[in-house]
């Protein structure tokens, strides 16, 4: 026990010594969370438009007054002509204008329909999407508010408004159409994002499975071939301490840091995100041990496979980093993939580990739906801890 | 000659075989008591392979072999708690200071925390590097490192230290320094097996092997060999032997 003791604490030197890797093992989650919250983020917020108004009536200007409001939507520039559109667009200053046509008030009032264009810069194909989704839900809610006015007064006039896009933003957004007393809507294109930042939910999980995986994965194979690289190793194996105790000294430092960022991501999504723990707490970390127990066995495996630090560092970076960034539903879901690598994402710890989570901490389900993940992550433990101490007796012989 | 009372090594036909490959072949030696036995061959010539399975670090394919009266093959664990070892990469961990080397070892070794703290002084003292107990080991010149890494291989007092070719690399004077901290650990009664491809060094040691091709095929003092061999120098006498070999070296 006493030599155990003075292993770890051997091991907790070479950490705390190295303060740069230290600092970048606990800063690191911290900016790839609020990178993904934040920055990475789908929602597309100040949409600059301008807007050519050639009625300039009541209604219109009630709409642009909606537009100043949205905060999806600022709007630098009311222009009076095409040409001037033209030029804000070459100088790259607005990502979409609206123009609303003549006699835009009377022609509601008279033949239940205006129209109105939208005309984004489609060289960015996502904004102009979103800008044209988020615009059309503006005249929407206008004809909407029309629509129950209509029903309690019928002094109201009758209208609803038209918008097209132009061939430039590429996508027609809302069509409304009238009958008679009635107003129907029937708008073409569905909103593909959630405007309230719910993106953040899905990231929580990724980030936590991509950093427990870099850190019990990498850095501990990193620190057992480090001492094969230096000699050391031999000299601990000419020892009376036992393989096993070597190895599982080397792994509680970096079990401390991930429980640490295990903390640091959880505070950060509750309290920087807000994304609430909806399920329950201990299943949660309980599962997060169990993954940390899969990568940890992983990263000691590749130890005993590989000669060189960078080789390690290659091996997990490869086995572990891509698919686990790739394959796991983290970036893409993995639904959508073509069989053969679903397929491959079975073997993928972190999708079974980032499903997990999803169900216990966003959905707030309890640990029933997640046993399936709770199984094939167990028996992906037991494969490679068996498997890895075995290759480290194998190497001793 | 040898005193059988007084053996600490001895091997009986130990042999150990990768495949078709013979690494060791039957060599049969035994060591004394405070002897500083050289074990010297070529590269490839397998005292490597013969050394790992003394350490208790690989099992030998058939033969018997005996390190501080355990048997290698199923005492490993016994032999590893006599036994100290230096490899020519001074296997010291560069990022812990010096004290925190020794303190590591100690600990392996399951001495006790004040124990550990007296002989430190102790043997910061001997070394001359009280001044640099807080000092990590990367920046220490390759003379001490290489004398701090024998302190701590024999820090526990074992009854036998492994050394793997221990001077590679450390100018002249550092080697000559460091035979004196050899010899100083031989007279207290401490065996040195040493591995060394420096035919003066082998002239320092008080028997010497000679592997060829996984077999001893000298084993003498070094002056009996240079008579045996009629040669000038242990050299020569090395010269002689390892063009005997049928192996390519590595």
């Amino acid at each position: 026990m006493r030599q155990f003791a003075s292993f770890v604490r051997k091991e907790f030197c070479h950490i705390l010594r190295d303060k740069r890797t230290l600092l970048i093992l606990l800063v690191m989650p911290v900016i790839q969370i609020i990178l993904f919250g934040f920055a990475i983020s789908t929602d597309i917020r100040n949409i600059k438009i301008a807007i050519l108004d050639s009625s300039q009536d009541n209604v219109t200007s009630y709409l642009i007054r909606q537009f100043e409001a949205n905060k999806y939507f600022s709007v630098e520039k009311l222009v009076t002509s095409q040409r001037e559109i033209d030029e804000l667009f070459r100088q790259n200053k607005i990502d979409m204008v609206v123009v609303f046509e003549n006699n835009f008030s009377r022609n509601i009032v008279h033949d239940g329909k205006a129209s109105v264009q939208l005309i984004a810069d489609g060289s960015n194909p996502n904004t102009a999407t979103m800008a044209v989704n988020y615009a059309s839900s503006i005249f929407m809610d206008y004809q909407l508010k029309i629509a129950q006015n209509m029903n309690g007064a019928a002094s109201v006039s009758q209208f609803a408004a038209e918008s097209t896009t132009s061939d430039i933003g590429g996508t027609t957004s809302v069509a409304a159409v009238t009958s008679s007393g009635t107003v129907t809507i029937i708008p073409t294109v569905k909103m593909l994002y959630n405007p309230q930042m719910k993106a953040a939910y899905n990231f929580v999980p990724g980030v936590m499975g991509l950093i427990l995986m870099l850190i019990c994965t990498m850095m501990t194979s990193i620190a057992i071939v480090r001492e094969k690289e230096h000699g050391t190793m031999e000299v601990l194996l000419v020892s009376p301490v036992k393989p096993l105790s070597i190895i599982i000294s080397k792994t509680i430092p970096y079990l401390v840091i991930s429980f640490i960022n295990l903390i640091t991501i959880i505070l950060l999504a509750v309290f920087v995100l807000g994304v609430p723990v909806s399920g329950s707490m201990s299943w949660l970390l309980a599962i997060s041990t169990l993954f940390i127990f899969v990568s940890l066995s992983m990263g000691m495996l590749i130890s005993t496979l590989v000669k060189t630090q960078a080789a390690a560092m290659l091996t997990s970076g490869l086995v572990m980093m891509m698919p686990g960034m790739l394959l796991s539903g983290l970036m893409f879901p993995v639904e959508n993939m073509p069989w053969i690598l679903q397929f491959v994402s079975i073997f993928v710890p972190a999708r079974w580990y980032i499903s997990a989570v999803k169900t216990i901490m966003i959905e707030g389900s309890g640990i029933a739906f997640a046993a399936k993940e709770v199984y094939i992550l167990l028996a992906m433990a037991a494969v490679f801890i068996t498997a890895s101490l075995k290759r480290f007796k194998n190497r001793l012989e | 000659m040898i005193n059988r009372d007084n053996i600490v090594i001895r091997t009986d036909q130990l042999t150990k075989s990768f495949g078709d490959f013979t690494a060791v072949d039957h060599i049969s030696f035994s060591v004394e008591k405070g002897e500083i036995f050289g074990f010297l061959g070529a590269n490839g010539a397998g005292k490597t392979t013969a050394m790992r399975m003394l350490c208790g670090l690989s099992k030998p394919t058939s033969g018997e072999g005996f390190v501080a009266g355990y048997n290698i093959r199923t005492q490993a664990r016994q032999i590893r708690k006599n036994i100290g070892y230096m490899s020519q990469k001074f296997s010291l961990y560069e990022d812990l200071k010096v004290w925190e080397n020794i303190r590591l070892f100690g600990g392996i070794y399951g001495l006790k925390e004040d124990a550990i703290r007296e002989k430190t002084e102790v043997l910061l003292d001997k070394l001359g590097m009280t001044q640099q107990r807080e000092r990590l080991v990367k920046t220490l010149p390759l003379g001490w490192k290489q004398k701090l890494a024998f302190s701590v291989a024999i820090f526990h007092e074992p009854k036998i230290v492994f050394l793997d070719e221990p001077t590679g690399g450390v100018d002249p004077t550092a080697r000559r320094e460091f035979w004196e901290m050899i010899y100083d650990t031989a007279d207290k009664g401490i065996t040195v097996f040493v591995t060394t491809h420096y035919m003066d060094e082998a002239e320092y040691c008080d028997r010497v092997s000679i592997m060829v091709d996984g077999r001893i095929d000298a084993l003498d003092t070094p002056r009996r060999l240079k008579q045996t061999f009629k040669a000038e120098s242990m050299d020569s006498v090395f010269t002689a032997l390892a063009e005997t070999s049928t192996r390519q070296s590595e």
